[in-house]
């Protein structure tokens, strides 16, 4: 998992990948790349990212990757992100292409929902909770 | 003593307070004015691990994460 302030340089990040998976012998790679629209005035997004339950998180989804001989990868970008750019890349590379395409789904959907990250509208240089694309975690509502 | 700190956007410092229990925490933070409404949204970690028991015992040190509505990517 790699976390960077700003903006992802895509191609570094993916080129790097496939150089470093180029003699494991899997068959299929499959990446999802997130990129900011310019939607609403927005000038950007911004991210907090806490970092140690991003980690068990992630952790988690190598072993799910491990028991079907894949592997998955992240990285995700910290602090403000413009418009047209990318804050998110995640890719599975496993031995045949059903289990790559059936784990970048699992994978992406389950970091929206229990991924540790928090996502704000940059507006004129001002931080806005993205509150109505936000979904409380798994066991949200235990203190209440 | 245990430490609660409220991530992302609650925007609040970090508390220290008595509490032996989760069940004792979530007593405590519903008198808190500006964090009581974000209760019913937010999950909770002690020491990095997500818990779902409001009976979970708590030791002197240990440090409790409240988790607002999340949206990566």
């Amino acid at each position: 998992m790699e976390l960077y302030q700003g903006p992802l340089d895509i191609k570094e990040i993916f080129g790097r990948w496939l150089e470093e998976e180029s003699r494991a012998n899997y068959g299929a790679y499959i990446p999802f790349v997130g990129t900011i629209r310019a939607e609403e005035g927005i000038d950007g997004l911004s991210f907090d990212i806490y970092g140690p339950i991003l980690a068990v998180w992630f952790e988690r989804w190598q072993e799910i990757a491990k028991t079907k001989g894949a592997k998955v990868k992240m990285a995700h970008a910290v602090g403000d992100v413009p418009i047209h750019t990318s804050s998110y890349i995640a890719a599975v590379f496993s031995p045949k292409r059903r289990v790559a395409l059936e784990m970048i789904d699992a994978f992406v959907e389950d970091f929206k929902a229990n991924a540790p990250i928090w996502k704000y509208d940059l507006v004129d240089g001002k931080r806005h909770y993205a509150t109505d694309r936000s979904t409380p975690m798994s066991g949200a509502g235990l203190l209440a | 003593m245990v430490k609660v700190e409220f991530l992302g956007p609650i925007g609040k410092a970090s508390i220290e307070i008595e509490a032996n229990t989760l069940a004792e925490v979530s007593k405590i933070l519903k008198e808190e004015e500006d964090i009581s409404h974000w209760l019913s949204q937010c999950a909770v970690a002690v020491n990095d691990v997500m818990i779902s028991d409001l009976d979970f015992s708590l030791k002197d040190g240990d440090k409790i994460s409240i988790l607002p509505p999340v949206c990566g990517g």
